[in-house]
């Protein structure tokens, strides 16, 4: 059996007391679900869902150069993230392809600690050491650090019960270092993949197991649950959140991806892909990111073929049926004439070809409190 | 959930139900269970041939797309219309309001073949 050669996060053997199904998420053994997707997705909505992410990769970058060093390989502008905050970009190729999409957190000018995907973390790891100059060090401590990220509206009342730190300083993308949250030490920052207010919250292996139960007790009353794979996709899927290995890639560059907000192509330093970037920002892009939503019964998925007329035009990235809306919706890339709101295309499901209407993005957003 | 005795069972997680010569066919409570939530089901239509082993349609979970394998070959005679308004039905009663299709069998040996509960179960939690 394959089985035995998929990784485990450090809480893996805590899913079972809370009625996880787990598949293989590209190498590791992940819940997808607990009490069901559907369910997780709106408690996430509307109270909260506690979320073990330890997959994701670390890396801290540490030396004088850094901030040099992270200007040349990022396509946001490094220079401009101040301590205490954290940054999402990409690395790019020299082709302008997207190598990962990121976060980086400023620990300090020489220090910085970077979040990135899970199956990339090994190849982001090299590309970085590769171009390594002047006095900068790579380090990958993906094992050290376990990931929770606590979602939903309650989230931070619920955590506010569990630590003396003024949460309400911790504004979106902020971070504290050396926070304690029932007696543990945590980096906890305001930042999530779901489309709600929340915290991640990284910590030892050993300290996330005790916060996973403590967290999960302490919210209980909340309505907070145990949250899998399946409904952070859902989550993410809905708020026009990106996913690497579908709406981005070696080959698609974040300009396509509709993540120009993170490319700076004005910023003072070159950076790896610039070129590229620099020229689809003038010519446009030849292929871009658009949303659709099922005119006929059926339910757009990863891969499937778009059509305008006889014409392939693109692929679904991803798609689903929204927990929130109730519709049948997808992500799709396509040639960017195509990409006319209000359109209709075609996607081919099992050799049927179903209609679709070209929608805005994101399909949902919270609303403002 | 136990597996009801008087159904037969196809190793591809589908439940078949004779009567008056008819084939009434759905997908097991194990089988609902392993998708998670249904969100959308796909029938063939009333007159289409279905073939043993074959697919006859799927059924989409939020995740995921699971064809329907056919546990014996025959013509649909009947669509449970219901499940394109309420595909939850398939979590919530596999056995009774989820049933799919109804066929008639063009060759009724093919029901002989099929598991009992008993043998269903051995083969899903073995």
């Amino acid at each position: 059996m394959a089985e035995s050669t998929l990784q485990r996060t450090p809480l893996y053997d805590l899913y079972a007391g809370h009625g996880a199904k787990t598949i293989d998420f590209g190498g590791w053994d992940l819940p997808v679900q607990f009490s069901g997707i559907k369910s997780e997705h709106e408690a996430v909505r509307t109270k909260a869902g506690l979320f073990d992410v330890s997959h994701m990769g670390e890396v801290f970058v540490e030396g004088k150069d850094s901030t040099a060093f992270l200007q040349k390989l990022m396509t946001n502008d490094v220079s401009k993230l101040v301590e205490g905050r954290a940054q999402y970009t990409i690395m790019c190729n020299e082709q302008g392809g997207t190598i990962d999409d990121l976060l980086i957190y400023k620990m300090s000018d020489d220090k910085y600690f970077l979040v990135v995907n899970a199956a990339n973390t090994d190849k982001d790891v090299e590309w970085m050491k590769q171009h390594v100059e002047g006095d900068v060090t790579v380090t990958n401590v993906s094992d050290d650090y376990a990931l929770l990220a606590l979602q939903g509206p309650k989230a931070q009342e619920i955590l506010a019960r569990l630590t003396d730190e003024p949460l309400e300083e911790i504004k979106f993308f902020r971070f504290k270092d050396q926070v304690s949250i029932a007696g543990h030490q945590a980096l906890i920052s305001r930042t999530g993949y779901t489309g709600e207010d929340g915290f991640e919250i990284y910590a030892s292996p050993e300290s996330a197991r005790v916060l996973w139960e403590e967290i999960l007790k302490e919210g209980e009353k909340d309505g907070l649950v145990p949250a899998g794979l399946g409904a952070r996709d859902t989550l993410r899927f809905e708020a026009g959140l990106p996913l690497y290995g579908q709406e981005m890639s070696d080959a698609i560059s974040p300009l396509e991806a509709g993540l120009g907000f993170a490319v700076k192509v004005g910023k003072q330093d070159d950076f790896i892909g610039k070129e590229v970037l620099v020229r689809q920002k003038e010519e446009g892009v030849p292929r871009k990111l658009a949303g659709i939503r099922m005119i006929d019964k059926g339910i757009p998925r990863t891969g499937y073929a778009v059509y305008k007329g006889d014409e392939k035009i693109g692929e679904v990235t991803t798609g689903t049926q929204s927990p929130t809306l109730g519709a049948n919706i997808g992500n799709i890339l396509i040639g960017t004439e195509h990409a006319v709101l209000g359109d209709v295309v075609e996607v081919e499901v099992r050799k049927k070809r179903l209609k679709a209407e070209i929608v805005e993005t994101p399909f949902y957003k919270r609303a403002k409190s | 959930m136990s597996t009801p005795t008087e159904l037969r069972y196809s190793e591809e997680h589908e439940w078949v139900k004779t009567e008056d010569g008819k084939a009434r066919i759905g997908i097991t409570h194990f089988a609902q269970a392993e998708l998670g939530d249904i969100v959308f089901v796909e029938l063939p239509e009333v007159g289409d041939e279905i073939k043993a082993d074959e697919p006859f349609g799927s059924v989409e979970s939020v995740k995921t797309v699971s064809e329907l394998y056919a546990p014996i070959s025959g013509t649909v005679v009947e669509v449970n219309e219901d499940l394109e308004d309420s595909p939850e039905f398939v979590n919530e009663s596999p056995y009774e309001k989820a049933w799919m299709v109804v066929v008639e069998p063009s060759d009724s040996s093919e029901i002989d073949k099929l598991m009992s509960a008993e043998q269903y179960d051995q083969m899903t939690q073995g």
